[in-house]
């Protein structure tokens, strides 16, 4: 196809004429990009920036504008705000957990329906169920599950626990429901993944003598190795923005044993209204996730290098 | 012996994945007095479909689900029409402007709603939008518009360029070799891209929250939370038949796309 088609010759003339139609590009571009940059601007770049420009002041979130200029003092306050460090740690371990065993759990999952099993088709059909599901449902669904009295687990496992409202299980449980919905999604993409490692590689692989897990070790994780970095990364900043899941099952509760960073957020700016300091804790977040994906990003290109 | 281990973590996986469904269907149907036993039962003795009729009595699930649709059909089509032209910029042209834009896609997905969510609160209340479906629209729109336009540029950039060229060739001028080449070969792609702008909008919980707090103007997902009450005490039966019924939609259109929305995503995640 490329052999018989030849680009369209650039029309003759003077560098003038050049530079015409590179403008006469640029203004087609414009103009394309125009429906989407405005909107983009507007409500997004646009609040982006206010928002960041909020974190240094004390403005409240009413309809009074007066706000005034307060440097680094919401920073100051945020090193200083107990509640904000509980609710950075549970963020750090949700967040890393929730990425990190789903991503396991996903690559086995994966792993398994790859291979030619039966009950593969169930599989696959159920991985996209949980995908599909509004987040607020899932949450109303693991509550039944599990409800103290009417609830399932205790009835499986023989025990008595308030689940949702247990100071120490109340974190474990809504990290099983943190890799219950997002495992599916890494799934399918691990899946494509591994359908696109070259057969040849494991027949060589095979000639050559190696075992199951060298196979696994040296041709499968080195290929996937694009996939599994793209995705975990997603997969990790979803997770730290996951709001409505944890709003639904706990409000954060009990005790504030599941106030993940965004509910926490949410609560200063919509409930004390202090749109100032809940912006503070936005770029702050913002700040630590960008250094986490950084370090995370570089090591990997590191050692591909 | 491998297959058998094969074989128990698969089936572990599917019970994983399948016990909770099962359970959100089996109190969807049971009888109020089955639910007040003791011993909970997997399979209701009794089934009913009562819970279904009752859900709509406790809360207005059907102007919900029409808020919520209107909301999930104005946002999917206004975001799939802004972004189609500018996917197609993204594709085919090379300057600092597309990096821009696609930097952007990248780092909306990085930064914490919430340091966009209470500046936009602001400029909405000041348009007096809070509390309208347009308001959520707007929100809608800002929010699917930069996975649309990573989902849609990936399908543009599977065009090949020479089907245009050879348009060109022919003669065509670029309007119209990107309606008669390039618009038939997208088809597929809009369709994917608008299913999934559709959902994330019909999905979306936290933008809703802030914006709709008056009862007579919420959207489904924030509907289906007041069926917990006040205090957490909940009628579990109608709670979970809404909740099934909400699915619903989602499900549907899923199974249409679900080949495409994998491409896609491949597409956009991994070549990028």
């Amino acid at each position: 196809m490329t052999a018989t088609v030849t680009r369209p010759a650039p029309p003759r003339g003077t560098r003038r004429a050049k530079r015409r139609r590179i403008s006469r590009q640029t203004r087609e571009m414009w103009l394309l990009m125009l429906p989407a940059l405005v909107p983009v601007a507007l409500f997004s770049v646009g609040p982006l920036l206010y928002g960041i420009g909020l974190a240094f002041t004390d403005a409240r979130n009413t309809r009074n504008r007066e706000t005034s200029f307060v440097g680094l003092e919401n920073f100051g306050r945020l090193l200083t705000d107990d509640e904000f460090w509980s609710s950075f740690k549970i963020g750090a371990i949700w967040g890393v957990s929730v990425t990190v065993l789903q991503f396991l759990a996903a690559l086995g999952l994966a792993l398994l329906l790859n291979e030619n099993l039966r009950f593969r088709g169930v599989a696959r059909v159920l991985a996209v169920v949980p995908w599909a599901m509004p987040p607020v449902v899932i949450g109303l669904m693991w509550k039944l599950v599990y409800h103290p009295d009417a609830g399932i687990l205790n009835d499986l496992l023989g025990t008595d626990i308030n689940w949702l409202a247990d100071f120490s299980l109340a974190l474990p449980a809504i990290i099983v429901v943190g890799i219950w919905t997002g495992m599916p999604q890494t799934t399918v993409v691990l899946l494509a993944g591994l359908q696109g490692i070259p057969k040849e590689l494991y027949e060589a692989g095979e000639v050559d003598g190696a075992t199951r897990w060298r196979r696994f070790w040296n041709i499968t994780l080195p290929q996937l190795r694009p996939v599994i970095v793209a995705i975990t990364s997603l997969d990790f900043v979803w997770n730290i923005n996951q709001f409505g899941l944890v709003y639904v099952l706990t409000q954060g509760g009990p005790g504030g044993q599941t106030r993940l960073p965004m509910l926490f957020a949410y609560e200063e700016a919509f409930r004390y209204r202090m749109a100032g300091y809940a912006s503070m804790l936005g770029l702050a977040m913002a700040i630590v996730v960008l250094a986490v994906l950084a370090l995370y990003l570089g090591r990997q290109m590191r050692e591909t290098k | 012996m491998r297959r058998f281990s094969q074989y128990v973590a698969l089936v572990a996986y599917i019970v994983f994945l399948a016990f909770p469904l099962a359970w959100l269907l089996s109190t969807a149907l049971k009888t109020p007095r089955e639910m007040a036993l003791a011993d909970p039962t997997w399979i209701p003795r009794d089934p009913t479909l009562a819970n279904f009729a009752d859900a709509f009595g406790e809360q207005d699930l059907v102007g919900a689900g029409l808020r919520s649709l209107v909301v999930a059909l104005f946002s999917s089509v206004i975001t799939v029409l802004i972004s189609l032209p500018a996917s197609y910029a993204m594709a085919r042209y090379r300057s600092l402007l597309n990096r821009i834009a696609i930097g952007w896609v990248l780092v909306s997905q990085v930064f914490p709603f919430i340091l966009i969510i209470i500046p936009l609160f602001m400029i909405l209340r000041d348009l007096d939008l809070v509390n309208t479906l347009p308001g959520l629209v707007v929100v809608h729109v800002t929010f699917t518009l930069p996975f649309a336009l990573w989902m849609l540029q990936g399908y543009v950039r599977a065009v090949p360029r020479e089907l245009e060229e050879a348009a060109a060739v022919d003669g065509a001028t670029r309007l119209r070799s990107i309606a008669s080449v390039v618009a038939p070969l997208l088809a597929p792609g809009v369709v994917a891209t608008l299913l999934f702008s559709f959902i994330s909008s019909w999905n979306e919980f936290m933008f809703a929250l802030v914006i709709l707090q008056n009862p007579d103007v919420m959207t489904l997902p924030l509907t289906l939370v007041r069926f917990t009450g006040p205090e957490g005490v909940a009628r579990l039966g109608p709670l979970a038949a809404a909740s099934l019924m909400a699915t619903i939609p989602s499900l549907i259109f899923f199974a249409i796309i679900q080949r495409r929305l994998k491409s896609g995503l491949m597409a956009g995640a991994v070549k990028g």
